[in-house]
């Protein structure tokens, strides 16, 4: 009984030593944020039902969205390769294919009317100082303009892939992989790195990736992180909740709102996990039956103690 | 030489050369272990299964770990914990022995406070594991340079610069010892060095050498007892098991020790697999950035106190404050004047002094780590300079304690 009352003292210094100094002092160093369930509550709603062969219509033509996007699955390739058009406009406009499934139907919308406004960054391009958003604003094609977005974003969403067909990667690429590397899934800023036969072809590439870098640091003020090691330094709540509004821990930021859905977020996540973390399947499996061998070894131990002290007591 | 016969069998022949069965007695069957000792006891050894675990997942860790400022993260973080086979195993066995070590330390030590275990003819064993603890320190300190993390780089920064020795500027020092202006590849291929032979070495050297001091004073016990041990082991021998207050390493204590430890080792190998980040620091997880400095600069958890000793006086003051917690608790046996060896609680002032000192070194180690500002600041000074009383007001609440 005094040895469990011991026992006890012990395991109380040691929890409460180990409150202070993790759940307790993390909670002070850093802001703590709640999701806000990727809902963008500050963004007006979609009105209109979208009607998807009229938003075709205004994607290719009066919303001049193909002038700088690519949309692969329609058979139409990115105007520019990407370092050039990050020479242009600082960061390479993404393909379209599957904003529909990645970006939140809201977003979008406000996206087309106002990117510095759905982006968050209009603290860095402010009209009136003559710094403009490299994507240009949608006025309208001479119609409800509201009607007209609402179109476009039933346009994009009736080309995107279904949700469930989105994979992890996907999610990240397109929300994620214009600007972050992951140099642990071989994926640069310029899209996944080949396996290359010659060294020439290889040195090549990289000096692309170096270049695009170079036109991104100066758009962004800084390289964007690689996102390799993501899920340890940063852990899922923070990604999720960052994700969602930067500039609620990095006021001024230039991180845009990326404007994910929900389901999006998780896949992002999911695969920051699937680079950082890919043995956790594994770890899991092994650490059942790890746990279980410990505790028939500790029943083992005990009995061998109670057979060798019967003789000493 | 000795003489030699014609041996009769494997173990004779060794016998004659090795003496087994001498050392046996003398290390196992009939080496005596006070039967009155609770699982604290046990400490000593859920610590030797802790440095034995540290050993051979370091060995592991070190056949894929490169000691290469440009290669040093990406080794740990994507070669040995994603391509190489059971590599996350094996770092995260390390990464938590490497903490749970200390946690295991400081309740020996306390222990050993506690009881009274470094009084009367125990000073040695006190000092050895002091000694051992300092190497410990500077294993762990070492250790946690390896991965090249941001916190590794930015925690070696501060623990060098301590060595300028505040006002005395000795920045040549610094220099010497990082073997650059910063920490960089100089720095590291001297610390792997360290961590992977040089302190090692000490360590076992040092548990040699602990375990040593164990022979002749024999250990501590539960109520601080002093025991006939030759009188109470003949009785053992002569058959008597139970009414003598010894017992045999080998099996009796041994199976106690087991029983502990493999208690232990299923809180462990929790950790390793359910919670391996309970005390990794999420800020080692980015890559070392001499241009970026971290919001927060913090030592590991069980560095926190003496840290939190330094942090709140000004440079020279707190050097001399942090100087002072190195070496004091090495004075122990020394400022203790009391006659008696038995537990703090029938002991005189001694036994509020333990709790106050305890509760003190938990109080700094969570003001070592929160940011350094206002309600914080304060009860970390007050803090420290508690720390620095108790010691000094130790030898004379002993002093006048009476003989029990």
């Amino acid at each position: 009984m005094k040895e469990l009352f011991i026992l006890a003292v012990v395991t109380v210094f040691t929890l409460v030593t180990y409150y202070l100094v993790e759940p307790f002092a993390h909670s002070q160093m850093h802001k703590h944020f709640e999701s806000e369930g990727f809902i963008y509550k500050d963004l007006p709603a979609l009105t209109k039902k979208g009607d998807a062969t009229r938003g075709k219509d205004l994607v290719m033509g009066a919303g001049a969205c193909a002038g700088c996007h690519g949309i692969e699955v329609e058979g139409m390739p990115a105007p520019m390769d990407v370092v050039t058009a990050a020479a242009s406009y600082g960061v390479n406009p993404p393909d379209l294919s599957n904003a529909g499934a990645v970006y939140d139907a809201k977003f979008l919308a406000n996206l087309i009317k106002n990117p510095a406004h759905a982006l968050m960054v209009e603290h860095k391009f402010d009209p009136a100082k003559g710094q403009m958003h490299p994507m240009p604003q949608f006025y309208g094609a001479g119609g409800d303009i509201d009607q007209e977005v609402a179109d476009m974003v039933a346009y994009l969403q009736s080309i995107a892939v279904k949700q469930e067909e989105l994979t992890p990667k996907m999610a990240f690429e397109t929300a994620c992989g214009r600007c972050h590397a992951v140099h642990y899934d071989k994926w640069t800023q310029i899209g996944e790195k080949p396996a290359f036969k010659k060294k020439q072809d290889e040195l090549a590439f990289n000096t692309k990736v170096l270049d695009y870098q170079d036109y991104l640091a100066k758009y962004m003020g800084t390289l964007p992180p690689d996102l390799s090691m993501y899920i340890r330094s940063r852990g899922e709540h923070y990604i999720k909740t960052f994700v969602e509004n930067p500039q609620n821990y990095l006021k001024g930021t230039a991180m845009p709102r990326v404007g994910v859905n929900a389901e999006a977020a998780d896949k992002v996540i999911e695969h920051l996990e699937d680079v950082g973390d890919s043995k956790r399947h594994i770890r899991e499996a092994v650490g059942k039956n790890v746990m279980i061998y410990m505790f028939i070894f500790a029943l083992f131990a005990i009995l061998w103690k109670k057979e060798v002290w019967r003789d000493l007591h | 030489m000795a003489h030699f016969t014609k041996a009769t069998s494997l173990h004779d022949w060794l016998n004659q050369r090795l003496a087994i069965d001498t050392l046996r007695r003398v290390l196992a069957t009939e080496y005596w272990i006070p039967k009155n000792i609770n699982f604290l006891w046990a400490m000593g050894m859920v610590l030797a299964i802790t440095f034995a675990f540290l050993l051979v997942s370091g060995i592991f860790l070190l056949m894929y770990y490169q000691p290469n400022v440009d290669l040093a993260f990406d080794s740990v973080n994507y070669t040995i914990m994603q391509e190489v086979g059971y590599g996350w195993l094996w770092r995260h066995v390390h990464g938590v022995a490497a903490s749970v070590v200390f946690l295991v330390i400081y309740i020996h030590m306390f222990t050993g406070i506690y009881y009274g275990s470094y009084k009367k003819g125990r000073e040695m064993i006190w000092l050895s594991g002091m000694l051992l603890f300092v190497a410990f320190s500077a294993e762990a300190f070492s250790g946690y340079m390896l991965p090249w993390g941001q916190m590794s780089y930015w925690a070696g920064m501060v623990i060098t610069n301590l060595f300028s020795g505040g006002s005395l500027h000795a920045d040549g020092l610094v220099e010497w010892i990082r073997g650059d202006y910063v920490p960089a590849q100089a720095f590291l291929n001297r610390f792997f060095m360290l961590h992977v032979l040089l302190i090692p070495l000490a360590i076992i050297g040092l548990i040699v050498l602990h375990f040593g001091a164990l022979r002749i004073p024999h250990v501590n016990n539960q109520d601080g007892e002093e025991i006939d041990f030759e009188a109470e082991a003949a009785k053992y021998k002569a058959g008597d098991k139970a009414n003598s207050k010894v017992i045999a390493f080998v099996n009796d204590f041994m199976s106690k020790d087991m029983m502990v430890v493999s208690i232990y080792l299923i809180f462990f190998f929790y950790l390793v697999f359910y919670h391996y980040d309970f005390a990794m620091d999420p800020v080692n997880f980015d890559p070392a950035n001499g241009l970026k400095t971290p919001t927060h600069i913090y030592p590991e958890w069980y560095f926190l106190w003496s840290y939190e000793i330094l942090r709140p006086f000004s440079t020279n003051v707190g050097l001399i404050a942090f100087a002072f917690a190195q070496v004091i608790f090495f004075l122990l046996p020394f400022l203790d004047r009391s006659p008696n060896a038995v537990p703090a609680s029938r002991r005189g002032l001694f036994k509020y002094w333990f709790w106050a000192m305890l509760i003190d070194m938990i109080i700094l180690t969570a003001m070592g780590k929160v940011p350094p500002e206002g309600l914080f600041s304060a009860i970390g000074f007050y803090a420290a300079l508690t720390f620095i009383g108790l010691w000094i007001a130790l030898p004379f609440i002993t002093k006048f304690e009476k003989k029990v």
